[in-house]
């Protein structure tokens, strides 16, 4: 690959403009069809390959796997795993590699005795059965989830180590389809005073939150299916509470009770856990979607780069407010900044991907990258974010991320 | 549920004219399959887990300070430490006046703003290992039990369905609210 595009940079330290990086792609592509002549067989294409199977398999050559698996001292079932964001294109996450935060473990719903409770603030409380539910209209959207606790380990007075996925893989993406919560409580029938619904899971802990009735009304779900398939057990077998957005504890899994009411209940987990602590004392409950947010995934940290030339930066925006407008990238940590390009796929409260070309010139560089949502909100430096919060406060972390890469090509995380 | 199983559909339309009616509608937005078991008062109240701040779902019940730290060192202590100090799991005590300084300690004590949250969340969720496996009456001597070691209630206080609400938590008065937009504080 050429490295010499110097004049037509799209920002400062090597920000190419997209036409040059494609460009060079299509230079090393040349490469591949020189030989062929039909006379050079690898050894599997010597013989017929593996049969059919009922279900697919990753490669064996591919590792992946969730990263940063752990659970509190003396349980297995409070804990978290996170998606390895690094390793991962495009914006679906694989289900089987969905970030996870459980308070007591996966339960093993039998679904024929599972039933959801509509209560409270009703005309008639109901059961449904999840049969009942599949009779209902469903929608589907692609939509991403964030644990409101992703990326809290960067209030650190020191940028943690760990890779991309280790420090903020507890966001994913899938299309997830349900029943409008609308519907199901229309046949209950809502009764005058109902302003908030008490959501309940059927695990050990049976985790609960208060949701605004507004947001039930608007785009909530009881979601059934995640990417094409029933919910695996641990996003919530048979159904799970959806809300497009707003922090992933919300989306109750294991839906088993709504109740509504006029207040919230202000449970534990609204009020000790995913509150914000300002510095002065007081605190905030109820911040309820999630800010505007980016990061590069490629590279981040604990990758390395091979030799100097054309690379392609690569990463996810997404923000809890709607779509994506606009994501810039910076190569020389914030001093000039190149707008990116951003794949097909613009949904609302999705992840978004972008992409921008870079040509590394084997000095050290900061990589940083920003996003715009659609009303307007710009992604806020970690100085900003941190500004007014207490000194532990780790809930709602939306900051630029910045990757340093050294004169060996070895990218880390750093604070600029 | 079983009981008012037959009921609902029966209510409202015959068997056979709500089939016709869903045929006919089919593909139109507003109609819905009308399904759904209803559910009897008793029957609610049994899965309810939720105990509002005004103390609304509470149970009948009570219990002491002195049964709750029986019950804490029997089955919390383990993983919550010595009078809710230093375990390997979260502080459960201490804390107090330390939410503006430089590292905040959020406890029962000290930050939660409500009491009828702490029975709320002991019976979904605690002991952690058996979950529901205690009384009404030891969960409000716990709740008791974890009040005293904050200074909120006295060593000989009695909890039930009136008194816990009646409890005023020392940082209540120090929350605003996300929620709804224009309630925010602005941070
Ligand atoms: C096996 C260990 C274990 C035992 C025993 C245990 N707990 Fe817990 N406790 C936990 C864990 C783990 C959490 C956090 C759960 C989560 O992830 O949400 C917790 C959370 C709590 C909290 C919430 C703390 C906060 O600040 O949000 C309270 C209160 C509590 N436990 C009280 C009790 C009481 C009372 C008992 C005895 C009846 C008990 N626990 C027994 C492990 C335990």
């Amino acid at each position: 690959m050429s490295d010499d595009h110097g004049r037509d940079d799209a920002a400062g330290n090597g920000l190419l403009h997209r036409r040059l990086f494609l460009k060079a792609g299509a230079a090393a592509a040349g490469l591949l069809c020189a030989t062929a002549r039909g006379e050079t067989r690898e050894p599997w294409m010597r013989a017929p390959g593996a049969g059919m199977a009922a279900a697919g398999a990753p490669s064996p050559h591919v590792t992946l796997e969730r990263v940063g698996v752990s659970s509190r001292p003396g349980t297995t079932g409070s804990g978290v795993s996170r998606t390895p964001l690094e390793q991962l294109d495009g914006i679906i996450t694989p289900s089987r590699l969905h970030f996870e935060r459980h308070h007591s473990g996966i339960p093993d719903i039998d679904p024929a005795r599972h039933r959801l409770v509509l209560s409270g603030l009703v005309d008639r409380p109901l059961a449904f059965s999840l049969d009942e539910l599949w009779r209902y209209p469903q929608v589907s959207r692609i939509q991403f989830l964030e644990c409101s606790g992703n990326s809290g380990a960067m209030i650190a007075p020191t940028p943690p180590s760990g890779s991309c996925g280790e420090i903020h893989g507890l966001v994913s993406a899938s299309e997830w389809g349900g029943v409008p919560l609308g519907v199901l409580l229309e046949e209950a029938g809502l009764k005058p005073g109902a302003r908030w619904v008490i959501a309940d899971g059927a695990d050990a802990a049976v985790m609960s939150r208060s949701v605004p009735l507004e947001k039930m009304l608007d785009d909530a779900i009881v979601a059934l299916s995640q990417n094409g398939e029933p919910l695996r057990p641990g996003q919530g077998y048979p159904m799970r509470l959806f809300l497009p957005g707003w922090e992933g504890n919300m989306c109750v899994k294991w839906l088993r009770s709504l109740r509504v009411t006029d207040r919230p209940a202000l449970t534990r987990d609204e009020t000790s856990k995913y509150s914000d602590l300002g510095a002065d004392g007081r605190a905030t409950l109820f911040t309820f979607p999630m800010g505007v947010k980016s990061l590069l995934t490629s590279p981040s940290a604990g990758l390395t780069l091979g030799p100097r030339g054309v690379y392609q930066l690569s990463g996810i925006a997404w923000s809890g407010a709607g779509r994506i407008r606009r994501v810039e990238v910076s190569a020389d940590g914030g001093r000039s900044w190149a707008d990116a390009q951003l794949d097909a796929h613009v949904l609302p409260k999705c992840l978004t991907r972008f992409r921008a070309a870079w040509r590394w010139d084997g000095g050290p560089a900061v990589l940083l990258s920003r996003a715009t949502d659609e009303t307007g909100a710009v992604q806020p430096a970690r100085a900003q974010v941190l500004a007014g919060r207490a000194s532990n406060s780790f809930y709602h972390y939306n900051g630029i991320q910045a990757w340093a890469v050294d004169d060996r090509g070895q990218v880390s995380n750093v604070y600029v | 549920m079983n009981a008012t199983s037959a009921t609902r559909m029966n209510r409202r339309l015959p068997w056979t004219t709500a089939l016709a009616l869903l045929a006919t509608a089919a593909g139109q937005a507003g109609e819905s399959p009308g399904l759904g078991e209803p559910l009897a008062p008793d029957e609610v109240a049994a899965l309810d887990f939720t105990v509002l701040p005004d103390g609304r779902g509470l149970p009948a019940g009570e219990g002491s300070v002195g049964e709750g730290a029986r019950l804490y060192a029997a089955r919390c202590l383990a993983c919550h430490g010595e009078e809710g100090r230093g375990g390997i799991n979260d502080e459960l005590a201490g804390g107090a006046g330390s939410l503006a300084g430089p590292a905040p300690v959020k406890t029962v004590g000290s930050y939660w703003p409500s009491a009828t949250t702490v029975f709320d969340y002991l019976r979904r969720a605690m002991p952690y290992e058996a979950p529901g496996s205690l009384t009404a009456d030891d969960y409000y001597a716990l709740t008791a039990y974890l009040l005293y070691l904050n200074g909120i209630v006295d060593a000989d206080a009695r909890l039930d369905a009136r008194s816990l609400p009646a409890v005023r938590m020392p940082n209540r008065d120090n929350f605003d609210h996300g929620w709804p937009p224009d309630a925010a504080e602005g941070g």
